[in-house]
């Protein structure tokens, strides 16, 4: 069973705000999912390799020649708040 | 809706070819029909008289492309309300060589909001009908683009599929999806789901039409590093029989697994009765692990899903949450207010599965079941030459059936994950119909065919005999 510290927990480090009303919900589905998920923890799997890639892919290297990149101007258009040539953030506060 | 929606892309090009269709006019009648759009298959559509650079051999020929894929200065949302309004200063290499090779972008489809789900009801857009019975989902979350090639509103659209998100869709509509080898076709402007299962492919009539576009877009592409293309290359499918193939099935992964609609295994059935046929032969194999595979990918997708999301934050593209005071704040209010539901969960899934303590039990032994899952595979293709399951356990659920239930919608993907996982190609294609559990119409079924990675040429040859036995002609409105 997920608790309510481990929900709250969590959501502080994947930087989401949850409403309290949902707190339940959350423990509640994730529990049961990981419920699901808890069936390979049975399985004896000592000395398996772990498979993070599926292709048979070493150093792929390429040649390093410089191309041109994307105008600065076209990459901040979609920005929330571009101002002159950089993305503008809220201050992160005292620290 | 006229004769000329009912072509494939290669019948369309053959007349095309001969002077018997102008492109334009051929483009038109789907930009035309997208207008009408009544299953909220597309986000944007093109307008009729819309042109392209021109190109061969897809010459004018109209594609739906999932709203995953970046289309320089055209809306990219990828289902999500985070990435409203989002222009990007870039197009998608898939979509690149699409446009190179002559076809025209018709229109951005409908999709599961960030590519999760299997029903297409987790788009912030609306959910999208399917053609069959507008009371019932899609499938997902290729869903607008198996929507809209099913409803005739797109000869052929281009979609991702993580864990079956074009197979299963492709097969609640009763269209070809493929999933290719991962590597196959390049990432590149694909926004990131899970990184190591991702993969482009297509979505059509026909198997044909399949290998026509797989051969556009399959190829290394500098600008992803895991891409490698199919060497040497994909040809046209032109097989008629499977003689002398031998066709693999494993018992418990198969029409006798439980939870699987009688009406599906009733297919099924008919389906390996053909293989024998077409002179095939029907051999037993073992994959053991295949069962673990839904543990296993709802540990990996998750992961990766919550480190690649992390980049919507409200700095540099889409929402940001006004009024929201310091930075982490920002952060955590955009993230609340431009996720939906399912995407919150998965997030917090992965960040737990990911977080100290908890890493080897969850992520490391869900990429040692990955491991085991592939092992199984390539034990299997020492014995047979291709695999058969059905593609989906049931044939197309009621909207809201399974929206309560994260669990039981999850279970959907049973029969695609396996291979996502081990990175191998498989296609789905329709087989049959089938009455749903409660009584209804009837609806369709694929077939699943799984092939070694990059044998993709085999598979689509086989699949064009089935396809040419098994003789589906129902479709949407006409099941007969």
């Amino acid at each position: 069973m997920i608790e309510r510290e481990q929900v709250l927990h969590v959501a502080r480090l994947a930087r989401l705000e949850i409403s309290e009303a949902d707190i339940e919900r959350i423990s509640g589905e994730l529990s049961g999912i990981l419920e699901h998920v808890d069936r390979i923890a049975t399985l004896d799997l000592e000395g398996v390799e772990p498979t993070s890639h599926v292709v048979a892919l070493e150093n792929v290297l390429r040649p390093d020649t410089p191309t041109p990149s994307l105008p600065r101007e076209r990459v901040l258009e979609p920005a929330p708040d571009p101002v002159d040539g950089a993305f503008r953030v809220p201050s992160p506060g005292p620290q | 809706m006229s004769e000329l929606h009912e072509l494939t892309v290669a019948a369309a090009l053959q007349r095309i070819g001969a002077g018997e269709l102008a492109a334009d006019e051929y483009f038109d009648a789907y930009a035309e029909a997208t207008a009408d759009d009544d299953l909220n298959a597309f986000l944007w559509r093109a307008e009729p008289g819309s042109r392209g650079a021109g190109g061969e051999p897809l010459r004018g020929v109209p594609i739906g492309v999932k709203d995953l894929f970046c289309t320089e200065g055209i809306e990219t949302t990828a289902g999500s309300r985070i990435l409203e309004g989002y222009r990007p200063p870039y197009t998608a290499t898939a979509v690149r060589k699409l446009g190179e090779a002559g076809a025209r972008l018709l229109g951005k489809t409908n999709m599961d909001e960030f590519a999760m789900g299997s029903s297409n009801e987790n788009s912030a857009y609306g959910p999208v009908l399917n053609p069959w019975d507008r009371s019932r989902v899609p499938g997902g979350s290729s869903g607008g683009s198996a929507a809209a090639v099913a409803g005739r509103l797109a000869p052929a659209a281009i979609g991702t599929d993580t864990g079956g998100s074009i197979r299963q869709p492709a097969a609640l509509c009763g269209i070809v999806g493929l999933k290719p080898t991962y590597g196959a076709i390049s990432r590149y402007g694909m926004v990131a789901f899970a990184s190591s299962l991702d993969q482009c492919g297509p979505l059509t009539r026909d198997v044909t039409d399949s290998a026509l576009l797989l051969r556009t877009m399959e190829g290394r592409d500098p600008h992803d590093s895991t891409s490698v293309g199919i060497a040497p290359g994909v040809a046209l499918p032109s097989r008629e029989d499977l003689a002398g193939l031998r066709i693999g099935v494993a018992r418990d992964f198969s029409h006798h697994a439980e939870g699987v609609e009688p009406g599906v295994a009733e297919v099924f059935e008919r389906s390996l009765q053909l293989v024998a046929e077409l002179g095939g032969e029907v051999a037993e194999v073992e994959l053991p692990h295949a069962e673990h595979g839904i543990s296993a990918y709802y540990v990996i997708a998750p992961a990766e899903a919550s480190s690649n999301l992390a980049r919507y934050d409200g700095v540099r593209y889409g929402l940001r949450a006004e009024g929201s005071g310091e930075l982490v704040e920002m952060y955590e209010r955009t993230r609340a207010q431009g996720f939906g539901a399912e995407v919150k969960r998965r997030i917090m899934l992965g960040t737990y599965t990911l977080s100290s303590g908890y890493y080897d039990a969850y992520y490391g032994q869900a990429q040692r079941v990955r491991t085991k899952i592939a092992d199984d595979f390539a034990s299997a293709f020492e014995q047979v030459d291709l695999i058969l399951t059905p593609t989906s356990p049931s044939v197309a659920f009621e909207l809201g059936a399974k929206t309560a239930d994260p669990l039981a919608m999850y279970l959907s993907d049973y029969f695609t994950v396996p291979m996502s996982l081990a990175g191998i190609p498989a296609i789905s294609i329709p087989a049959g119909l089938a009455e749903p559990p409660g009584g209804g119409s009837r609806l369709p079924v694929g077939l699943q065919i799984t092939a070694p990675a990059f044998a993709e040429t085999a598979l689509l040859d086989a699949a064009h005999a089935l396809e040419r036995a098994i003789g589906f002609d129902a479709r949407p409105g006409c099941a007969g």
